[in-house]
């Protein structure tokens, strides 16, 4: 693993990973949001990239996809925004979320290749399970690129012991069944299902998929090493899609402000 | 000929098929692969099966000898498979009994199905009533517009039918909202795919539910003619679920094999649904196979006239036909195929779905290349009711110009 995952790893922080489509409103708009999270205290950025048929994604990812899609935005133009972010100085690591049609088209020799040259960490693919995996993972294990793994609270148990194991750069616990999105309550039994991964897994573990508020957000703190927030924070910059087009200093003022009202004190 | 087995254990056809979905998903997919297993190997299921297929559905379809049609096009007698004969109208019912049966075993209450036309969504909400499931049908803002009669129909079943207005609005975004709606409710929720397409154990599950159309048909066949095979058997593909069921045991045969795609305005136009013709390998609801997209891997909407044959991918046991030869696959245009509804109505008194009239226009063209002793089996895979609309839209628009 490299520095940047290292530092990640070490982090003594619960770990607050946000996601963010790139593209969306515009590129710059995406490179002053990620630069806008790492101040915010972001221990890494998940880059997400605009895809027809989202079928992991609730509305408000797919309508930032639509407007990733109106800017033209590809999964290789994601790959060398990477290098404009580490050239402005972001300095976490760098996650790619891409489907796996985007990935076979462009190829997946070819995608390894640009994510080392342009300073990508890591790989997450919402629709390639485990079990079609295996090519992908040799291919990132090659070249020092994480290949995240997604588990569920449906996901057996000797399954999830293997994944968790496995796991590389962080373990993503999915909090409930569903699409992404915001949601108001989480699953009975998902503290038992974080602890079993927990108990095998030599990278954090993270929690994601519907966390919106601070209050949420501190349910998870004893459980897990960190979380993964979407939705909430695509859906704070559709609100302020015109002001970033136009006004960007003041739509990123009023951004990190929303971050910093999201985020728990840390106490760890 | 091929003797590889597929799907393998995977559920690959080759390099196609495979199971590309969330997590969250994939123990429903072990779950329902061994459910299915067991139960097409308990012979009570098997039994039942066909006793609903039988006393519900009006198994067995006829073949017919379109006497008529044949004489008037010249070459090769035309028989014609009757699955536009089957309780609600198609093909779609014979594989919404074998999934509807197997939710019951299962336990499952609930299902939820994708629609385009409409026909799955019927036939889905027809089992559903059947069985005392509740049903949930998917269908793009787009299609519930064009389809309206199909939209009540389901309704009158008792099914909800959930208006989807993400992407394009049409099959494809009602299949990825489906399969959303699965992600969630998987736990009690059993997902009626209507083709041939989806993670495995889909792609298998569908034939093996639509099979009987081709089993029936060499069987008829055989009585029927003065011989064992017939020279060529056709029949459209979308996702390609009456295809699959029609060729499933011709394949192992040296029959030729035709599946005919939707050409819509011509191959050479931005306008059709020829996915093999002009689409690449990529994953689209679950599978790896043909379908049409960007070279970025932006799905494309597809258009067809026939709302059932305007589907961006195709079932990835076709994919793999293809790139092995078993199959030839060829499209033909909404001219050609509304020319040979219209020559089927009146030489045989059959209005025939606008998604089967694209595998009449091909055996016609297929025939005339043959001699009269030979024969060629097309599947009907549906009868043409709901196309009227759109018939008199297109008849009277023609008239107009």
């Amino acid at each position: 693993m490299n520095k940047r995952w290292e530092s990640f790893q070490n982090s003594t922080q619960y770990r607050f990973v946000p996601y963010i489509m790139a593209g969306d409103p515009c590129e710059e708009a995406t490179i002053e949001l990620s630069l806008a999270l790492q101040e915010c205290g972001a221990a890494a950025l998940e880059l997400g990239v605009p895809y027809s048929d989202p079928l992991a994604d609730g509305p408000v990812i797919q309508r930032a996809g639509m407007r990733g899609l109106g800017q033209n935005m590809t999964l290789e133009k994601t790959i060398t925004l990477v290098s404009k972010l580490r050239e402005r100085g972001l300095k976490i690591p760098v996650i790619i979320f891409t489907y796996y049609n985007l990935l076979l088209q462009l190829g997946e020799n070819r995608f390894v290749t640009l994510a080392e040259e342009n300073g990508v960490d890591g790989l997450l693919v919402p629709d390639l399970p485990y079990e079609e995996s295996s090519y992908l993972r040799e291919m990132c294990s090659n070249r020092h690129l994480a290949l995240i793994s997604l588990v569920a609270p449906t996901t057996h148990e000797d399954k999830l012991h293997k994944l968790s194991k496995e796991a590389q750069g962080f373990l993503y616990c999915i909090s409930s069944l569903g699409v992404t999105g915001v949601r108001s309550e989480f699953r009975d039994g998902l503290s038992a299902f974080l602890h079993a991964a927990r108990l095998n897994a030599n990278v954090p573990v993270l929690v994601g998929f519907g966390l919106s508020s601070r209050e949420q957000i501190q349910q998870f703190e004893e459980t897990s090493d960190g979380f993964i927030v979407g939705s909430a924070i695509v859906n704070k910059i559709e609100s302020l899609e015109k002001q970033l087009m136009s006004n960007r200093e003041e739509a990123i003022m009023e951004f990190k402000h929303f971050i910093d009202s999201l985020l728990p004190v840390y106490s760890r | 000929m091929t003797a590889t087995i597929v799907p393998d254990h995977r559920g690959r056809y080759g390099e196609f098929g495979g199971k590309y979905v969330p997590e969250t998903i994939m123990f429903a997919l072990e779950e329902l692969e061994s459910a299915f297993e067991e139960a097409i190997s308990d012979p009570a299921f098997n039994k039942l099966l066909q006793k609903e297929l039988a006393i519900y559905s009006g198994r067995p379809t006829p073949l017919t000898l379109a006497n008529r049609l044949s004489e008037t096009n010249g070459g090769a007698r035309i028989y014609l498979k009757r699955e536009d004969l089957n309780h609600t109208g198609a093909h779609k019912i014979n594989n919404a009994i074998g999934q509807a049966l197997l939710a019951v075993r299962m336990g499952k209450k609930k299902i939820i199905a994708e629609t385009g036309a409409g026909q799955h969504g019927v036939a889905a909400a027809t089992v559903a009533a059947k069985y005392g499931l509740s049903c949930k049908v998917y269908m793009g803002k787009e299609d519930i517009r064009r389809q309206a009669l199909n939209v009540f129909r389901m309704k009158l079943l008792g099914a909800q039918v959930i208006e989807v207005t993400s992407g394009s609005q049409t099959l494809k975004d009602a299949t990825n909202e489906a399969i959303r709606e699965w992600v969630a409710s998987v736990e009690d929720t059993f997902y009626l795919i209507g083709s041939a397409v989806g993670p495995h154990p889909y792609p298998k599950m569908v034939k093996r539910f639509q099979e009987v159309i081709g089993i029936e048909t060499m069987e008829q066949f055989d009585v029927i003619s003065e011989r064992k095979l017939p020279d060529a058997v056709v029949a459209c593909v979308g996702g390609g679920s009456n295809a699959i069921g029609m060729f499933a045991p011709f394949i192992q045969s040296d029959v030729p094999l035709y599946g005919v795609e939707a050409a819509g305005l011509g191959v050479d136009t931005n306008h059709h649904a020829a996915t093999l013709s002009k689409g690449s390998n990529g994953v689209i609801h679950g599978s790896l196979t043909k379908l049409l997209q960007t070279k970025e891997g932006q799905i494309t909407e597809p258009y067809s006239i026939s709302a059932g044959l305007d589907y961006p991918g195709i079932g990835p046991e076709h994919a793999y036909l293809h790139d092995t030869k078993r199959v030839t696959y060829e499209a033909v245009t909404d001219q050609e195929s509304i020319a040979a509804l219209k020559l089927l109505c009146v030489n045989e008194g059959i209005l025939c779905a606008l998604e089967s009239a694209h595998a009449v226009a091909y055996s016609l063209k297929l025939a005339r290349t043959m001699d009269e002793n030979q024969s060629v089996v097309v599947c009907l895979s549906g009868r043409g009711d709901k196309d009227v609309h759109t018939l008199m839209e297109h008849v009277e628009g023609v008239e107009a110009e």
